[in-house]
């Protein structure tokens, strides 16, 4: 329909039938749009607060430990001052906890014992290895209790289901209930969930390994992806002519953003570890696996800032005498930081949820000492959740959730903070 | 090549400082799904007591672990393996090419294979291996003996004494040993109770073991993946399904779960112990004998592994869901992980 037809035509009557309910239709096709919009909305927040109810619903119990609190009774006879380590920590252990049920019969003393996490003589152990003054005292102590009687005190056990099908026998639930009544049982927030690393049992795993493992590799990653992602960003966009060769870098960049993260599992798999020789398992490896995926993220993001800085600064830098790497430092990449910052911050927070290539070189393994450096063996947060997921012990299935809403957490406050860098410091031109 | 490599290596200098094959102070174990944990178990108790470093402990499934177990003698390879069978002839010739030629091996225990219904079932389940051939097989015979796809649809097809649900069953991926176990311990003894297939046996052995392993893909049979917590789960919300995984998974969730006894044995530590359940395979570890004294602490963990407190009837890796060993056989691999007894290859 041509201007020239439009102006041949009579003039239009707008009060007229058709033309109001033409008019009225197109109101209501911008109506419709809306709705779509808003329905799309609607179902994706709702499909945000299923995934979120059913983690808080499985995972909250996981964020309480049920304790059991004994006197123990160090005796110099029992425990070497010079060597507490060798002490028999079994029996010192079992001789205060059968104190705290005099009335206990010998046939019992298996159930008994089972009523608390199996690594409570290491606890004690530890704990007086490092205050060695405790020898010769009585100290109380909390420990959790084992993972089936914490189940029951968190009402995942029935009690009225018939005795085989329960992990807790009616021997056990009496002595449970009574030391309840003692008030040896108390379920306090579960730190240990933060500050112990992996076990085999859910009431002594914790995260520690797995956050401070990720911790590391994201450093590693940091610390190559950022300084190569910005030279090469700057060397792109300040430097390269552009010819066919900078037009295919360009492509390329652009493909390897895309590229699913196992590729990259299977590359370092190959080349970090069956090449160059390194360790299995360790942070440095993920680190450097995790940058070969930030790294497109970061080049594509620094470029497109360093290009939305306006060409009156440059110019005028230029004007006063400026070098062209004193234009660069001093004046581009100040001014175009924030965007980068804010950039990085979601490509790592994208490398913090990764999985699979972390698979691949083995940061899946069970280790239960969180490592100290980037150079011993760890997990990682996703793939800790991937480990807890397929342990048969019932605590493990509050604790995957949890450890899911840990990793959660952790990526809304590097979201949070990459928000505030743009909030905050970024200039509009 | 070796200059390129070095070239290549000089690129990262900054980090690859840790490439030249270290010395490592942990213990590394690999190995089938199915032994991790117990590795796990005996690990743990090893750096509790020991106070050494926590050996690493990573499932790569059986084949997995033989491939990088065999892959040589040094830091970089793994000490010990576990397998959910014994070691094949095929592994056995790598392990000899790339220089692994004393390794022991240790008999840790047996695994139930159960399959398992929701409680709110009340149907007494108990299925001769015939019966689940026949319901989960992809081709059956037919009356003229010719094979045809499997057209039982529902329980009460296999068999009328079965009751009228349909059949789903949820079992794992073709990628795990539990499916391998499944697939051998249970379908090839059904398969061989059928005459029309046992005769094919006679003539062709590669059709039969075609015809006697293969699942059917018309949406019965559910592969659920690696996860068997998933199984557990989908068992729950659907009363009618069965399910199939280690045992260890029903015994963490009796109180959810029934066992579905199968030729009239019901799957408890006892039966899989002294070998009446069907469904039940060894499961093994292997070690690699040049590397002790040289990795520390190997021999003490082996010590841990095969001690009766981990091993013995009643012992931390039982707990765990192991069926044990008996006595005797047990003082054996004991004296045969302690001495290192060369396993003949």
């Amino acid at each position: 329909m041509s201007i020239a037809n439009e102006t041949a035509r009579p003039a239009v009557d707008w009060r007229s039938v058709e033309v109001t309910r033409f008019r009225k239709r197109r109101y209501a096709a911008d109506r419709r749009l809306q709705f779509y919009g808003m329905g799309a909305i609607v179902i994706a927040l709702g499909l945000l607060a299923i995934l979120v109810t059913s983690l808080i619903s499985t995972g909250y119990s996981a964020f309480t430990q049920t304790m059991v609190t004994v006197p123990i009774e160090l005796r110099e006879d029992q425990i070497d001052r010079e060597d507490p380590f060798s002490a028999n920590w079994r029996t010192i252990l079992r001789d205060s906890l059968k104190k705290l049920t005099p009335e206990l019969e010998a046939s019992q003393e298996r159930d008994y014992f089972a009523l608390f996490t199996n690594n409570a003589q290491f606890l004690v152990r530890d704990q007086v290895v490092k205050n060695p003054q405790l020898i010769g005292t009585t100290v109380s102590f909390t420990f959790p209790v084992a993972d089936p009687v914490d189940q029951l005190s968190k009402g995942n056990i029935d009690r009225n289901q018939p005795e085989q099908l329960r992990r807790v026998n009616d021997v056990q639930i009496a002595f449970y209930d009574k030391l309840s009544e003692q008030g040896a049982i108390s379920v306090p927030f579960n730190w240990s969930l933060f500050f112990n690393a992996d076990s085999r049992f859910p009431e002594l795993a914790g995260l520690a390994g797995a956050i401070s493992g990720s911790f590391w590799a994201l450093l590693v990653c940091f610390l190559i992806s950022f300084p190569a992602g910005i030279a090469a960003a700057i060397y792109l966009e300040e430097f390269a002519p552009k010819n066919r060769l900078t037009d295919l870098i360009e492509v390329n960049i652009n493909n390897l953003a895309a590229v699913p993260s196992v590729v990259f599992g299977l590359l370092a798999l190959a080349v970090f570890i069956g090449w160059f020789g390194m360790p299995r398992s360790v942070p440095l490896v993920g680190g450097m696996t995790l940058a070969l995926m930030t790294l497109p993220t970061i080049i594509i993001v620094t470029r497109a800032s360093l290009k939305s800085v306006p060409a009156s600064i440059r110019e005028a830098a230029l004007g006063v005498g400026a070098s062209k790497h004193e234009v660069i430092l001093h004046h581009i990449l100040p001014l175009a930081m924030p965007t980068i910052l804010t950039g990085t911050i979601i490509g790592l927070a994208q490398a913090l949820g990764e999985t699979a290539p972390l698979l691949l070189i083995g940061m899946n393994a069970f280790i239960t000492s969180p490592p100290a450096g980037f150079l011993e063996p760890s997990t990682a947060l996703p793939t800790q959740i991937f480990i807890w997921a397929d342990s048969p012990e019932r605590g493990f299935v509050s604790r995957t959730s949890a450890a899911i809403l840990v990793l959660l957490s952790f990526l809304i406050t590097m979201n949070a903070i990459a928000i505030f860098f743009r909030q905050r410091f970024e200039r509009r031109w | 090549m070796n200059a390129l490599k070095f070239a290549a290596a000089a690129l990262v200098a900054s980090t690859a400082f840790a490439g030249a094959a270290v010395a490592r102070d942990q213990i590394k174990v690999v190995g089938s799904s199915t032994v991790f944990p117990y590795s796990q178990a005996a690990a743990e108790e090893y750096a509790n007591k020991s106070g050494n470093p926590a050996p690493v402990v990573e499932s790569l499934g059986t084949g997995g672990g033989f491939k990088a177990f065999c892959g040589g003698v040094g830091p970089d390879h793994p000490d010990v393996t576990g397998a959910s069978r014994a070691i094949k002839s095929s592994e056995v010739e790598l392990c000899t090419t790339n220089g692994v030629t004393d390794i022991t091996e240790a008999l840790i225990g047996y695994d139930g294979l159960s399959m398992a219904v929701s409680r709110k079932n009340d149907f007494a389940w108990d299925l001769t291996e015939e019966q689940i051939f026949r319901a989960v097989a992809a081709e059956l015979p037919n009356e003229a003996g010719e094979l045809v796809a499997n057209p039982n649809q529902m329980w009460s097809d296999v068999d009328p004494s079965l009751p009228a649900f349909k059949i789903v069953v949820i079992g794992p991926p073709p990628t795990s040993g539990t499916r391998d176990a499944f697939v051998e311990l249970t379908l090839h003894d059904g398969c061989d109770a059928i005459p029309a297939i046992a005769a094919i046996k006679k003539d062709n052995a590669d059709k039969w073991n075609e015809v006697c392993s293969r699942v059917r893909q018309d949406g019965l049979f559910i592969e659920a993946g690696e996860n068997d917590n998933l199984i557990v789960q989908s068992l729950e919300s659907d009363p009618n399904a069965v399910g199939i995984f280690g045992y260890s998974f029903l015994y963490e969730n009796l109180d959810k779960l029934k066992g579905v006894s199968i030729n009239g044995v019901e799957p408890t530590f006892d039966t899989i112990a002294d070998g009446s359940y069907p469904v039940a395979r060894p499961l093994y570890f292997y070690v690699k004998n040049a590397h002790r004294g040289v990795i520390p602490g190997l021999e003490e963990f082996l010590a841990e592994y095969v001690s009766d407190e981990a091993l013995a009837t009643g012992g931390y890796l039982a707990e765990r869901g192991l069926t044990p060993l008996s006595t005797e056989k047990l003082a054996e691999v004991r004296d045969a992980v302690v001495t290192g007894k060369k396993f003949g290859m």
